[in-house]
């Protein structure tokens, strides 16, 4: 075991904030959440009480009759503000004392850096470039997640939990920006702790091997099941990529109406937003995580061949 | 008509120069010593005492502060930088657990490397060759110029990561909800913008980090559906090396010296503009939408209205 190789990588300055992160989500996921279960004990609190629920001022902090409903800005809330730019600041100051920011050699067309990562927060569109082609992993894909990310509002039909934390009230929703979220940071993680030289996957604790010399091949769907000439490599993934979108949107639809309530949601849906939401879903939510497993399991580069592009 | 003449003063003996000069001086010093008597001076000098009194206090802040609701109201409301806040707010907003303080934050850290920025440019040029030397003179040279660089790089990662968790939280609190969802969709501009922004300065320092990480980033446009040479149906499209969307975004066909001119234009210039126009459009929505989301009481599902209609029934009491 190399743990050396880890401390390398997890102590690069520009790394920091990735560890930084591995403690800021945790912290702040706790934060919400422990928030969410108390409001979520308090609903069903009130449903089961209708005349409580008439009475009671809706939320988990005891009510102080002599409170006014207001406060002044200056300088209840400045003064929050001030301190937290206060505290920025000094974070800041303390980081960038103690760290330097990098700075290599001068750029140099003929000498190829390896590996060449990305600063972190991009090493989850790069590590997509192990998965699909570039013009899916670069510009597919991000445009997607971003007009996903868009949309999100609009298709969520569920008028309940607007300004509140709550989980019970908000499963679909918050589950489904979760598993986007995991898997961009599973991505993220993979491209800067796994990955060495030449992009190959390296385990933490593994050396970083220049040499390292890959005999894994990575076979088409179609070659696998024996269809080698076109059109019908072509046909056959086309057609596996239609499977894919109907047992992925099967699948969605079955998580999406599991409990009554959620059927209550899916009847304040229209076609429009439903459909928009299981497109997203299925192939932003479902084809990443699938076609990860898909190579690194069972090491299949393309599902679909087609002369023009590949899947 | 000839104009009435003045009253003519008695002839006097006539007076010298030196004599006139005199008495001026002597009156004139007559009126200062009124002025710096004693009393005067003291009340002056206790008028200083309460700067809020004066002239100059007033013309630069407009409103007396006291601590009357009134006066707390016009401090925030007459100030330029504090109006975007509204006089008063919901006496929950103001939890920190709420919002985790991360929008402000976040605009916050957009200042400062606006500031770090502007200093950082003071010493660089964006051409090839000069660039580096410039980091080069900025680490070793100038008065904390390691420290500015620092604090520019490190703030731009914080800032990605507050943006995240600013969005974490919108969507945790469902803050995105009728009416909020035109915000939500602006902010998800800002994200972009902000990744852009880390993007775009990556290359300025123009090093061997810089150089490929823009690379490999500018290859990818280079399969773009359509309009790129090396995407699908790129070339039925027309395109070539030389005129397709990774031509346009360096401005040739390799990372040379026009991608650091537009880097450093698109960094410095063109998206800081866009995201301040953003964030001036996502305050004003913040105001309008009817500001922070809540703390909100809590709905009810029984409460909910029959399907069709998007409208919960209000809480209790309302
Ligand atoms: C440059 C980045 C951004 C800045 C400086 C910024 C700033 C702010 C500020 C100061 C607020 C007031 C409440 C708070 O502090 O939480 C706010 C609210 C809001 N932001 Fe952002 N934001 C940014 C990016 C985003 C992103 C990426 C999203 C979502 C995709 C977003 C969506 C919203 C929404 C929906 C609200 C209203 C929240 C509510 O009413 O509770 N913003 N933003």
């Amino acid at each position: 075991m190399d743990w050396h190789q880890l401390w390398t990588i997890a102590t690069l300055p520009d790394n920091i904030p990735i560890v930084a992160m591995l403690f800021l989500i945790p912290f702040f996921s706790w934060l919400g959440f422990r928030q969410a279960i108390a409001n979520d004990r308090l609903i069903a609190q009130l449903e089961a009480d209708p005349k409580l629920a008439k009475t009671h001022h809706r939320k988990t902090w005891p009510w102080q009759p002599n409170w006014t409903k207001e406060l002044h800005v200056w300088p209840y809330l400045l003064r929050i503000e001030f301190l937290a730019t206060l505290i920025v600041t000094i974070i800041l100051y303390v980081w960038s004392i103690t760290l330097n920011a990098p700075l290599e050699e001068p750029s140099n067309p003929n000498l190829t850096m390896n590996p060449s990562k990305a600063p972190w927060y991009f090493l989850g569109l790069q590590e997509m470039l192990v998965y699909f082609d570039p013009w899916i992993a670069g510009v597919v894909m991000p445009t997607l997640i971003l007009i996903g990310l868009m949309v999100f509002p609009y298709v969520d039909a569920n008028p309940l939990g607007s300004g509140y934390y709550t989980w019970k009230q908000r499963k679909i929703a918050i589950g489904a920006f979760l598993v986007g979220f995991a898997t961009w940071v599973l991505l993220i993680i993979i491209g800067t702790f796994m990955r060495g030289p030449g992009w190959v996957w390296f385990w933490p604790g593994q050396t970083w091997d220049h040499n390292t010399v890959l005999y894994e091949v990575n076979r088409d769907l179609p070659d696998l099941v024996g269809i080698t000439s076109q059109p019908w490599k072509g046909i056959f993934g086309a057609v596996v990529v239609g499977l894919f979108f109907a047992l992925a949107g099967f699948v969605t639809h079955k998580l999406i109406m599991r409990k009554e309530f959620d059927k209550k949601i899916l009847e304040r849906t229209t076609l429009l937003q439903y459909l928009i939401f299981q497109f997203f879903a299925i192939t932003v939510l479902w084809a990443l995580p699938i076609k990860l497993l898909a190579r690194q399991l069972f090491r299949i580069k393309y599902v679909m061949v087609t002369p023009w592009f590949n899947i | 008509m000839e104009p009435e003449k003045p009253e003519q003063p008695e002839p006097k003996t006539p007076v010298g120069l030196a004599t006139r000069v005199r008495e001026g001086m002597k009156e004139d010093l007559e009126a200062i010593k009124t002025k710096a008597n004693k009393d005067n001076v003291k009340a002056e000098i206790e008028n200083l005492k309460d700067p809020t009194k004066t002239q100059l206090y007033k013309s630069i802040f407009r409103v007396k502060h006291e601590p009357t609701p009134r006066s707390r109201s016009l401090g925030v409301l007459t100030n330029v930088f504090l109006h975007l806040h509204p006089a008063k707010i919901n006496r929950d907003a103001v939890r920190f657990s709420y919002t985790w303080g991360m929008g402000g934050i976040t605009f916050y850290l957009f200042i400062v490397l606006t500031f770090t920025g502007i200093l950082l440019m003071f010493y660089y040029h964006p051409s090839k060759g000069q660039a580096y030397q410039d980091i080069l003179y900025l680490e070793n040279d100038v008065p904390f110029g390691k420290l500015l660089r620092n604090m520019h790089r490190w703030g731009a990662h914080l800032m990605v990561i507050t943006t995240w968790l600013h969005m974490f939280r919108v969507v945790l609190t469902g803050s995105y909800k009728t009416p909020r969802e035109f915000n939500w969709a602006v902010g998800v501009v800002l994200l972009t913008l902000t990744l852009l922004l880390s993007f775009t300065g990556y290359l300025l320092p123009d090093d061997q980090l810089g150089f490929w990480a823009v690379t490999v980033g500018t290859n990818m446009a280079k399969a773009s559906p359509m309009l790129g040479n090396e995407g699908p149906f790129g070339a039925q499209a027309g395109m070539t090396p030389y005129n397709d969307v990774r031509f346009a975004l360096l401005g040739g066909s390799i990372v040379d010296a026009n991608a650091l001119l537009r880097s450093y234009i698109w960094h410095c210039i063109a998206i800081p503009t866009i995201v301040s126009v953003l964030l001036a459009v996502h305050f004003w929505r913040v105001r309008k939408d009817g500001g922070i989301s809540g703390p909100a009481p809590v709905m009810l599902e029984s409460e909910m209205r029959a399907a069709g209609s998007r409208a919960v029934k209000g809480a209790a009491g309302k």
